[in-house]
Formats: C-alpha cells, sequence, structure tokens
C-alpha cells in the first residue's frame, strides 16, 4: 500500500520534472514577449532596450518596474509597469507610457481582477475621445487626473468608479515612479516633439 | 456497451452540466464568453482522457485503501503537466481561465469518472467516456457561455450581433450564470421528455 503511493508519487513528480523542463523556455519567452510588446506599445519609437536597461523605484511600498527608452542616446519616454492595490477586485497591473516630458501617451492593461462588463472597459474607456474620459495626451502634473466625483477632470467609468480611481491611482504612481529618477535635464529640450504624436 | 453508446452516454444521458449537475464551480465561474467555455472545456476533456486511461491501466495494482489519494495524484499530474503547457503556448487563453485551471484537480467529474467508470472498465472504454464527457461538459460550457456573452454583450465569440448597450450586463456576471444555467436545464429536460 504504501510502496504502491510511493511509486505513483515518484513516478509523477519525475514525469511533472520533465515537462516543466521543457516549458520552462517557451513560458518565460511568451512571458518576455508579452512585457517587450506592451512596452513597444505605449513609449515612443525608441532604438535601445528598455527591457535590459530596466529599474525599479518603490512607489507607496510597491516596487514598480521603469523600462527606459531612448533614440540616439536621448531620452524619448519610458514605460513603467505600475500597480495598485485599491481595484474593485484588488490589484490592477498596468503598463504606463510616457513621452519625456511626462505626457501619458499611451497604456496596456497587464492585469487586473475587475468585474467584467464594468471595471473591465478601462482598458478601452481611458483612451475613448469621448466627453472627459481619455487621459492620452494629459499630463499627471499639470491635469486635474482624478475623477469628477473627486473634483477631478477625467469622466469615471459608468458605475465602476472605483475601478476608475484605480485606474487613475495606478497612472499617479506611474508617473511619481517615472519622475523620480527624470532629473537628468533632458527634459526641457523634447518638449515641443510631443504634441505630434497625439491624435 | 458498444463504443458508441459509451460516448453518447457522456454527452447525452449522464450529461456531466445538465443532468448530473457535477462541476458547477467552473461551469458558472468561466462561461462569462463562449471561447472561456470552449477553453476550459476542451482542458477539462483533455484531463478527463488522460486520467481515465491511466487510471483504468493501473487500477489492478492500487490496493483500495490508497485509491482515492492515488486517483487524486494522477490527475493532479494531468492537470499540471496542461497548466504548464497552457501558459507556454495559449498565454492568452491561460490568462482568462486563470485559476480554474488548477481547480481542474477538484471538479469531480474527472475524480467521478475515474472512480465509476474508469475503475471497472479498461483503457479503451475508459478513454471513450473521458471524449463523451468531455464533449458533454464542453458542449454545455460553450453552450452557456455563449448564451451568457449574447445576453449580456451582444456578441458571439466575439462577433456582434446586436449593440453592445442593449446587453443586460446581469447575464456576465455572477448571477446571470445561474439564471441562465437554470433556464438552460429547463429547456434541456423538456427537450429529453419528449
Amino acid at each position: 500500500m504504501l510502496i504502491v503511493l510511493t511509486v505513483i508519487t515518484v513516478l509523477v513528480g519525475a514525469l511533472l520534472g520533465y515537462v516543466y523542463g521543457i516549458t520552462a523556455e517557451p513560458i518565460a519567452q511568451a512571458k518576455k514577449l508579452k512585457q517587450e510588446n506592451a512596452v513597444k506599445d505605449v513609449t515612443p519609437a525608441f532604438d535601445n532596450s528598455p527591457i535590459d536597461e530596466q529599474y525599479t523605484v518603490t512607489v507607496n511600498g510597491m516596487e514598480l518596474k521603469v523600462f527606459p527608452a531612448t533614440k540616439e542616446g536621448e531620452k524619448v519616454g519610458a514605460a513603467v509597469e505600475s500597480k495598485t492595490k485599491n481595484g474593485f477586485g484588488g490589484e490592477v497591473v498596468i503598463m504606463v507610457g510616457f513621452e519625456a516630458d511626462g505626457t501619458i501617451r499611451n497604456y496596456r492593461v497587464l492585469s487586473h481582477a475587475e468585474t467584467p462588463g464594468l471595471g473591465s472597459k478601462m482598458e478601452e474607456w481611458f483612451r475613448t475621445e469621448r466627453g472627459s474620459q481619455s487621459v492620452l495626451g494629459k499630463h499627471p502634473a499639470k491635469d486635474n487626473l482624478t475623477v469628477k466625483k473627486d473634483g477631478g477632470s477625467v469622466d469615471a467609468i459608468t458605475a465602476a468608479t472605483i475601478s476608475s480611481r484605480a485606474f487613475l491611482d495606478v497612472i499617479a504612481n506611474a508617473y511619481t515612479a517615472y519622475t523620480n529618477n527624470n532629473c537628468d535635464g533632458a527634459t526641457g529640450a523634447t518638449q515641443q516633439e510631443k504634441e505630434a504624436d497625439h491624435e | 456497451m458498444n463504443k458508441l453508446k459509451i460516448i453518447l452516454n457522456g454527452i447525452i444521458t449522464e450529461n456531466p452540466t445538465f443532468v448530473l449537475l457535477l462541476g458547477m464551480c467552473p461551469t458558472l465561474g468561466t462561461t462569462s464568453s463562449a471561447i472561456n467555455g470552449l477553453g476550459m472545456g476542451l482542458a477539462t476533456m483533455f484531463v478527463l482522457i488522460c486520467s481515465n486511461a491511466v487510471i483504468a491501466l493501473i487500477k489492478n495494482l492500487i490496493p483500495d485503501k490508497v485509491r482515492i489519494p492515488s486517483f487524486i495524484v494522477v490527475i493532479a499530474a494531468f492537470v499540471t503537466i496542461l497548466q504548464m503547457c497552457m501558459e507556454a503556448y495559449v498565454p492568452a487563453l491561460y490568462e482568462s481561465l486563470g485559476l480554474f485551471i488548477p481547480l481542474i484537480v477538484v471538479n469531480c467529474i474527472v475524480l467521478g469518472r475515474a472512480e465509476s467508470f474508469a475503475a471497472k472498465h479498461n483503457a479503451f472504454d475508459s478513454m471513450l467516456d473521458g471524449v463523451g464527457c468531455g464533449l458533454g461538459f464542453t458542449i454545455a460550457l460553450t453552450l452557456l457561455g455563449s448564451v451568457r456573452e449574447l445576453l449580456g454583450t451582444g456578441k458571439i465569440f466575439n462577433t456582434a450581433i446586436f449593440p453592445e448597450h442593449f446587453g443586460a450586463l446581469v447575464f456576465v456576471l455572477a448571477p446571470g450564470a445561474f439564471i441562465a444555467l437554470g433556464y438552460l436545464i429547463v429547456i434541456v429536460n423538456k427537450l429529453k421528455t419528449k
């Protein structure tokens, strides 16, 4: 009885180890590809490798990853893998892309546990040009990026104010992480170029 | 029992979702869209076929006292393999099903079929039973997912049927899962008694 169960578990363990060996590489690649695509989506065109040059910044006790983007040696912006724990369903992780001067260029929701059909609309909602929904082209320090219910300038998702707050919280954290290590004086020079990128 | 009958048994007579009402947790949890229901159904089918076959092969070697633990180890092994393969090759589906993949281990259909069928029949018949039950489960979940997606968002498999704002959001949420499942069971029962 004992021997049979032991033999079964040992065999199964060996099998799982074997499969893990086969799939470890593709899993790591799939994760890296996803991260690379997210970075590429949200940052201005770059010619360095943001993934290799990433660094972490601690904001509100959370470690956020910053992927700096440079072109011909000059800083053009960055992507920040930012998060908050204040979502309706817990953690919300979003890749936020900034222009060199801190304007929000684009974002991509990486993971969330918000209510389907309500809070889960955030991927589309905050990039849609309708009323004052969109946060693209806004600047976290200059525009008041909180929901209107809290006296801000952004339309919250209908019936999902908590998710909307969480989203804007993520943006604010991302901006903090971005500016913390952005005091190199390069921002002034690239200020004029930012307009062209938005529709 | 002939081979076709074994398969049809799992799809119609003993359909895990509509007749036996087994595995309600993934049924209600993952069917917010048709594609999720289909993915979950196929994942469970894979585990059912593999575990049924292996259990039928080793059933004579296992003493009665450790039967259940051994079955669960075998099932868990296949679920873990499936989980790793899905994460590696279909990461998008893996993410949308999330926690429900490892939970296949405790899906009572899988252990139920191992106990009630695989432990008494040969490996080939057990595989067919896995196919049948798996298909029954997949069809049920896809149907439920389609109904919920259609009523909730006006789409089926992401293809728009009517504009989204006519959809009743409740069907995408948990209460809609119960309502839709209840009515589907009513319809299935009605059709069966005729």
